[in-house]
């Protein structure tokens, strides 16, 4: 009975929609803003990533028409790995959209015949109730059309918000919208358009083949991919994005989500200007810039240093293991007086005594204890426990003829370290050893005893008093003469 | 029970219940549905080729406007010819009009969106699929796909009841696609779109019914889509 009763009900409502269509389904009422200054008909120039559409140059508000088609495609999203993505335009992120404030936008948005799905256009950029999503729900093989003024200038998202939208947003239905302010942007050498999106596949990181989306994922906030331009390698390799020493650079940076805030920095790179969450604060000085899901960022930065800059999440864990890196590489002269190169590599061994330095043995008559103890926390981790030594890396002192030969030599080694090229025993080493001047006159000695009489070597004891003078003599490092 | 008519094969669907992703009311959470019987397969494009050429009025070229778009039947040759268009793939660009009318010529009805669900929830084992994750896993995945470009034959998997080709061949035409328009859209503007649709939700994480609401909500009845056929029952 019940469903007698409700199929009646529905006819009643077909009925309605064989005549006139309900209002906002409405595919064939053609609504025009009129403004008195809207004069101008534009139709604007899209582009789809890294590339920006010219700045407007208009001086007053015009009427333009805006033209996406709705395109779900499978393409790359990482080496062998392929995702059906859903598009505005046919890639991700949607194509870039630039006007000017006061414009009156006439967005027409066509939904390829061979979509599955039915789509829409909620543009941040409007003010209104669901942003135009309702103007805009538009079937497979059907074109909707509704006008908006852009009221506010700003960097805003665009995105599809049908059913289930996290899903539609997910296979990559995003895009950004500029609206300039009425003076237009300060001139800068170079615009980018980047766009962080998270993804959710059925298969691991780098699983190969044709990846479906994953649900539970995506619920529980845990993506395999968070990407730059909808693909690993839209922004590096040959497909890095390119500047020279001097330029002033900006970037329009949205977040398409749908789940992840994006950490934005380049690497090596501070922002000269940033325009917070695409607004009209203007701050300086940034290193890393956050941009939430649904939102976006005007960075501009000069280029000073040539050299690749990474762009990353600096959520770093994205960068390294989930994609989203991409590169600036920046042509022109070395600025080594801005960024130098590596002037020095040299060996570090710490500070050796991980007791605290110049710890005194106090007198207790057994220099080669007292010597062995300094061996083992000091010299034992280059040298080794039976002074050995290690391959052609650290010499040996057991019946070391280099040691045994030059007592004098020895303990200036000690307190001032050496450095070049030492034979011992027919063997040359080319390392270092830093000072330890650090250590007390007694732990010189003792230690100096403790070697010279170990492991087979005999020689005279070494005194607190003959390390005492040399160390009054100046401890220079030593450089061996060959 | 299965039975032949006009060349189609008729399943029997038992009785159960249908819990709508948007309930009409707090007291329609669960919708009883009643025993009913639907085709096996979708129409095919033999099976209207046959309907068109004994009823001529619904010919593309001859068809009222108001009562289809101008993509109706385009897939075919000529009026009353396939050409490329195979006769056993599912009959698609036929708007809600002339698939009543199909049904009619019958003694069929469009299922009602309750009878669809109900037969569509069933996996391939159980008569209520709602809580096999991977099977609706893999309804999502295949929705989640384009069009293939060159439709399939009819006559896929057979489900619980023995029906075929519910989940991803073809969209299929309800009787009553209005009422996922009007539940989904009830309160103007407020429920349908971003993330408000998942308030009243009966199934927030049931995407699959999710897109077939969204779907028959960007409907119009003379819309003749190339990814949307129909089947009747009775």
């Amino acid at each position: 009975m019940r469903i007698h009763v409700a199929l009646s009900l529905l006819f009643g409502a077909s009925a309605v929609f064989a005549g006139t269509s309900p209002l906002w389904l409405s595919h064939d009422k053609h609504f025009t803003l009129s403004s008195p200054e809207a004069s101008t008909n534009v139709v604007a120039t899209l582009t789809h990533a890294p590339q920006v559409p010219p700045p407007t140059g208009r001086k007053k508000p015009a009427h333009v028409v805006v033209d996406i088609e709705v395109k779900e495609v499978v393409a790359p999203i990482a080496g062998d790995t392929t995702y059906t993505f859903w598009t505005f335009g046919g890639r991700v992120p949607g194509q870039f959209i630039r006007v000017r404030e006061g414009d009156t936008v006439e967005l027409h948005l066509k939904n390829s015949p061979d979509s599955k799905m039915p789509h829409n256009i909620d543009l941040h950029a409007v003010t209104g109730p669901g942003g135009g999503a309702p103007r805009t729900f538009t079937a497979p093989g059907h074109q909707t059309e509704f006008t908006f003024e852009a009221l506010r200038s700003g960097l805003y998202v665009y995105h599809c918000a049908a059913a289930p939208v996290g899903m539609h947003i997910a296979n990559g239905m995003y895009g950004l919208i500029l609206v300039e302010p009425p003076e237009g942007l300060p001139p800068v050498d170079r615009e980018f358009y980047v766009m962080q999106g998270d993804f959710y596949t059925a298969g691991g990181y780098h699983e190969k083949g044709l990846q479906a989306f994953d649900m539970q994922k995506a619920i529980d906030e845990r993506p395999t991919y968070v990407l730059f331009n909808g693909a690993e390698g839209s922004l590096t390799g040959p497909n890095a994005l390119h500047a020279k020493v001097g330029e002033r650079v900006r970037f329009f940076v949205g977040n398409g989500g749908p789940n992840m805030v994006s950490s934005f920095h380049v690497i090596g790179a501070i922002f000269d200007r940033v325009y917070r969450e695409g607004g009209t604060t203007v701050e300086s000085n940034v290193q890393t810039t956050l941009i939430p899901a649904g939102g976006a960022a005007i960075v501009e930065t000069t280029m000073r240093v040539p050299g690749d800059y990474a762009m990353v999440d600096h959520s770093i864990f994205r960068a390294f293991n989930k994609g989203a890196v991409g590169t600036l590489v920046v042509d022109g002269d070395a600025a080594p007086n801005l960024y130098s190169t590596k002037t020095k590599d040299s060996v570090w061994l710490g500070d050796g005594n991980p007791f605290g330095a110049a710890k005194t043995e106090k007198k207790s008559g057994d220099a080669m204890a007292s010597g062995a103890r300094v061996f083992a926390s000091t010299c034992a981790a280059c040298h080794q426990q039976q002074g050995q030594g290690v391959g052609r890396a650290y010499p040996p002192l057991a019946g070391s003829d280099f040691l045994m030969a030059d007592k004098d030599r020895s303990i200036g080694i000690v307190l001032g370290g050496v450095q070049g090229r030492v034979t011992v025993n027919g063997q040359t080493f080319d390392s270092a050893m830093p000072p330890h001047g650090h250590l007390g006159d007694e732990d010189v000695a003792n230690v100096l005893t403790f070697a010279r009489n170990s492991w087979g070597n005999t020689g005279a004891p070494v005194t607190a008093e003959e390390v005492a003078a040399k160390r009054a003599n100046g401890t220079p490092i030593v450089k061996v003469a060959q | 029970m299965i039975a032949a008519v006009m060349g189609a094969v008729v399943v029997a669907i038992g009785a159960g219940t249908y819990r709508p992703l948007f309930p009409p009311s707090p007291n329609e959470a669960q919708i009883a549905v009643a025993a009913f019987s639907m085709d096996k397969t979708p129409a095919t494009n033999a099976e209207l080729l046959a309907f068109v050429k004994a009823h001529p009025e619904w010919r593309r070229d001859r068809i009222a406007r108001i009562f289809a778009e101008p993509t109706y039947l385009t897939h075919w040759a000529s009026a009353d010819a396939l050409g490329d268009a195979k006769p056993d793939q599912p009959a698609v660009n036929v708007s809600w009009f002339a698939a009543r009318a199909y049904c009619s010529s019958r003694g069929m009805r469009l299922p009602t969106e309750a009878e669809w669900e109900h037969a569509a929830a069933a996996s391939n084992t159980s008569a209520d699929g709602a809580n096999d994750g991977a099977w609706r896993a893999e309804i999502l995945s295949v929705y989640s796909r384009p069009s293939p470009q060159v439709l399939p034959s009819v006559g896929g998997k057979t489900n619980f009841w023995g029906v075929s080709d519910l989940h991803g061949l073809v969209w299929e035409w309800v009787v009553d696609f209005g009422n996922a328009t009007s539940a989904f859209a009830s309160g103007a503007d407020r429920m349908r779109f971003c993330g408000a649709t998942a308030a009243g939700a009966s199934d927030a994480t049931d995407f699959a019914a999710f897109e077939r609401v969204a779907f028959r909500t960007s409907l119009h009845a003379s819309y003749a889509m190339k990814n949307l056929g129909f089947r009747c029952a009775r």
